[in-house]
């Protein structure tokens, strides 16, 4: 990406696009991938409220899959998860496995 | 025209701001620029603007307040002094950085150790580096009229940057002098409407003010700081223009005094070169060839309409009225920028006057006047960096 | 209407604080923001205090905030968002402004316990309509976790390191959230995002309040904690469990102590979770466990005292809340 030079700048490092940061990709930092077991699951929406990252997305009230794009594998939503009869709704398996 | 009334310099800055009726002042309390806000507190609590003042707990959060309220969206100013403004120093650099048009007047003071209320221009001079557009006024006419184009500087679309209007604490801010005011709607109309930028009030459009911006953005964004206070050159004579026609009083980057074909030149700030001005008429009737110059734009600073002003002097002497201890006076740092860079090289000469509002009397003008006279003669300059009216 | 304090709707809501922010894995301090901002249904400015929160939400040219955000320095969001919410009445009295539009800080312990003390007391003194919320991991870890006077006792800082002589932080916490109730403000609180209903519902009341409010919330940092990155949410339960961090909240001067364990836990139950303490667990360090057992006690007995003279005065129940 070129970088934009000191003429092509808004002035005093205001940044006006609000929230673009999502363009940003922290996905990368993962040691660790939590995945999501639909059959366990309640949803409760534990693992929505207590995400750092915004990384479990919500739809109709309902969980989707989480956002692998921001995803930073802490495993607060694995450790939160009650899931169902005791067996979780997340699990957290190794990176590249 | 306006109308003349016998007023302090204070006074006629609290009156200056009441004309202009900012959205938002805050400010804090310190001697000699209280009465400012004393004043104004009082317009205040009357009605007679409608102007929110947050009565802060420190000057630090003054100018944090100022800079939040700037950055609202408004127009903003405040005053202060001496340790005021140093204590304010960190967030001088914040408000410049995020380009927010806030005025300020600086009643100028010494600065502790020791403590002392009186003035010299360490606090001006200590905020050079801070960003800030600065104006220095010799009298209470001249600040009054600074601070209307100050205002209108700062917010210029091509510059956006805050600006500080200077002048004598005590010597001017407390004495009475006759001054004339220009009637309210002819201010309004200078001064116009304040156009915001980037508003953090329009939440339909959100903005982030104050990232941390790392070495690969960080260089660029004080470059373009670096070219918009530049502007501020060719705007703040623009300004001035503008400010003769509704005032008959003519304001340029400074005030060159008998200066042309001057063999010596004395550079004096604010004040003092008031007392200064009688005394190179004297010489001037006895055929010296010496002449004034009286900054008035410090920064940014007009390196070379200075040099040419004072292209034919062979001796200079510049006055500061504040020290960098272990250097010369900010301002004779200055002048020798002006002059080396312009290819000249006349003999130059500093002398430290003034501080912690020591008189400066007709005849300390009188004495170093003569001294260059010497200087000129002899082609040999001295000690280039002396106190003047010290005791031995 | 505000959205009904349930996850099902409040999940509807868009986020205002985004992903792709530079916050460490498991940090508790954006669980607790997001909490905050999902509480919120009236447009929101917001002013931040330097700290990690600040730093990682905003390194250009990138912006996690979708709301109007300003970052000034350290010691000054309350005095920032003064200057904001000043120009919002000046602007709304000459009827440049009609919407509604709450004011909002945030600030670390150091920001706020610390070096923002002072312009935060003035801010509160002179009633802006605002709300500071406190974010408190107990040390200045942006900068690498100096202590702080939010500091729990005993803890191991970079700047009170537990060394042969002296044991980690030596004095006990300042306890903030009562001298911000001393300022007598209609609005003061104290809770954990693990709690997210008491927080959000403390959040609504204090911007439902027509002036100054604070909050200081509990926002675990497992860097300086010295913990996993995964229980974060399980720290706070543990600490208003253990007494702690008690959750509870001043209504104009009124104290309510929102949550009362039915069995209070002893203190090393949160200590023993944290690296930082770990060299109280020395066979030779039992009377400093002793000691931050009764330094708890002791601000546990102190608020259940005053929340009981209140409940008395008052003539209601304290209990059952
Ligand atoms: C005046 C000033 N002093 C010191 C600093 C350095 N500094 C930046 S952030 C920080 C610590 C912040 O601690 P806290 O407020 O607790 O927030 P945290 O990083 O823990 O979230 C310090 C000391 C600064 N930026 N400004
Ligand atoms: S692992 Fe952490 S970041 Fe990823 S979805 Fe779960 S809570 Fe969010
Ligand atoms: S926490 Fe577990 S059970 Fe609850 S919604 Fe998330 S995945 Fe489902
Ligand atoms: S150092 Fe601590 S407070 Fe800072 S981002 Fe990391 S986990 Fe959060
Ligand atoms: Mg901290």
């Amino acid at each position: 990406m070129k970088l934009k030079g000191w003429k092509e700048l808004e002035i005093g490092a205001i940044i006006p696009e609000a929230g673009n940061a999502e363009q940003y990709n922290t996905g990368s930092w993962r040691a660790s991938r939590p995945q999501w077991i639909e059959e366990n699951c309640i949803q409760c929406l534990f693992c929505w409220i207590y995400c750092p990252d915004s990384s479990v997305t919500v739809k109709d009230s309902k969980r989707g899959e989480f956002d692998y794009g921001h995803c930073k594998g802490c495993g607060v939503c694995a450790h939160e998860c009650p899931g169902k009869k005791g067996k979780k709704a997340i699990v957290m398996v190794e990176e590249g496995n | 025209m306006g109308k003349k009334l016998a007023i302090t310099g204070n006074q006629a800055l609290a009156e200056a701001m009441r004309q202009i009726n900012p959205d938002v002042c805050a400010a804090y309390p310190i001697t000699p620029s209280t009465e400012i806000m004393q004043r104004f507190a009082s317009f205040v609590s009357d009605g007679v603007v409608d102007t929110e003042l947050v009565t802060v707990e420190s000057e630090h959060s003054a100018m944090s307040a100022c800079i939040g309220a700037s950055a609202a969206g408004g127009r903003v100013m405040t005053a202060t002094s001496s340790q005021g403004l140093a204590l304010m120093w960190e967030m001088l650099h914040i408000a410049s950085g995020m380009r927010l048009p806030i005025a300020m007047t600086l009643v100028n003071r010494a600065l502790s150790a020791p403590i002392n209320i009186h003035g010299d221009h360490s606090d001006g001079m200590g905020s050079r580096d801070c960003g800030w557009i600065q104006l220095y006024s010799e009298n209470a006419q001249e600040a009054y009229d600074n601070i209307f184009q100050a205002v209108r500087i700062a917010e210029h679309e091509d510059i956006r940057l805050p600006a500080m209007v200077c002048m004598d604490g005590f010597i001017i801010s407390h004495s009475i002098e006759s001054m004339e005011f220009l009637p309210d709607e002819v201010i309004r109309d200078f001064i116009g409407e304040f156009k915001p930028k980037y508003p953090l009030l329009d939440v339909d459009k959100p903005v982030t003010y104050g990232p941390l911006v790392l070495p690969d953005f960080y260089i660029e964004f004080k470059r373009a700081q670096h070219e918009a206070i530049n502007k501020a050159k060719k705007v703040t004579l623009e300004v001035a223009r503008e400010f003769e026609k509704i005032s008959g009083r003519s304001y340029g980057l400074f005030e060159p005094y008998r200066l042309d074909d001057a063999e010596i030149a004395i550079v004096l700030l604010n004040s003092a070169a008031g007392t200064a001005k009688d005394v190179v008429d004297d010489f001037r009737n006895k055929g010296i060839r010496v002449g004034l110059l009286k900054p008035r734009l410090f920064r940014p600073f007009p390196y070379e309409e200075i040099a040419e002003a004072l292209g034919d002097a062979k001796v200079i002497c510049v006055f500061d009225r504040a020290d960098s201890f272990g250097g010369f006076g900010p301002m004779y740092m200055e002048i020798a920028s002006a002059m080396m860079a312009a290819g000249s090289s006349p003999l130059m000469v500093n002398k430290i006057y003034g501080l912690g509002g020591r008189d400066f009397m007709p005849e300390d003008a009188e004495a170093v006047i003569k001294e260059m006279t010497g200087i000129l003669d002899t082609g040999k300059t001295g000690t280039l960096k002396e106190y003047i009216g010290v005791r031995e | 209407m505000s959205t009904p304090l349930r996850l099902k709707e409040l999940s509807k809501k868009e986020d205002l604080l985004t992903g792709g922010h530079r916050m460490c894995a498991g940090c508790g301090a954006p669980i607790a923001i997001r909490q905050v901002l999902l509480a919120a249904d009236v447009p929101l400015v917001a002013a931040n205090a330097t700290g990690c929160l600040e730093v990682s939400t905003t390194i250009y040219p990138y912006t996690a905030w979708k709301i109007p955000w300003i970052h000034s320095a350290f010691e000054n969001a309350a005095a920032t968002i003064s200057g904001v919410e000043a120009m919002y009445k000046a602007l709304k009295k000459k009827g440049k402004i009609d919407r509604k539009i709450k004011f909002i800080a945030f600030g670390g312990d150091g920001g706020t316990y610390d070096i923002g003390l002072q312009s935060l007391s003035g801010a509160m003194e002179r009633g802006h309509d605002m709300v500071y919320i406190c974010y408190d991991n107990g040390a200045y870890m942006n900068t690498g976790i100096q202590r702080s006077s939010a500091t729990p006792f005993g803890a191991n800082t970079t700047t009170c390191p537990a060394g042969r002589v002296i044991h980690g932080k030596p004095q006990k916490r300042k306890n903030l959230t009562r001298i911000m109730a001393a300022h007598d403000i209609p609005y003061v609180a104290q809770t954990t995002p693990a709690h997210w209903r008491d927080l959000m519902t403390k959040v609504r009341k204090a911007l439902e309040v027509d002036g100054p409010a604070f909050i200081n919330i509990l926002a675990p940092c497992n860097r300086g904690w010295r913990t996993p990155t995964n229980n974060a949410i399980e720290l706070c339960r543990i600490a208003a469990d253990t007494c702690f961090w008690p959750l509870y909240e001043y209504e104009n001067g009124k104290l309510t102590v929102n949550y009362k364990p039915k069995e209070k836990k002893p203190v090393t139950d949160f200590l023993k979770t944290q690296g930082r303490f770990k060299h109280l667990f020395s066979p030779d360090s039992k009377d400093l466990l002793k000691q931050a057992q009764e330094n708890t006690d002791h601000e546990w007995d102190k608020l259940l005292r005053e929340a009981a003279c209140w409940a008395e005065e008052t003539g209601t129940t304290e209990e059952g809340k």
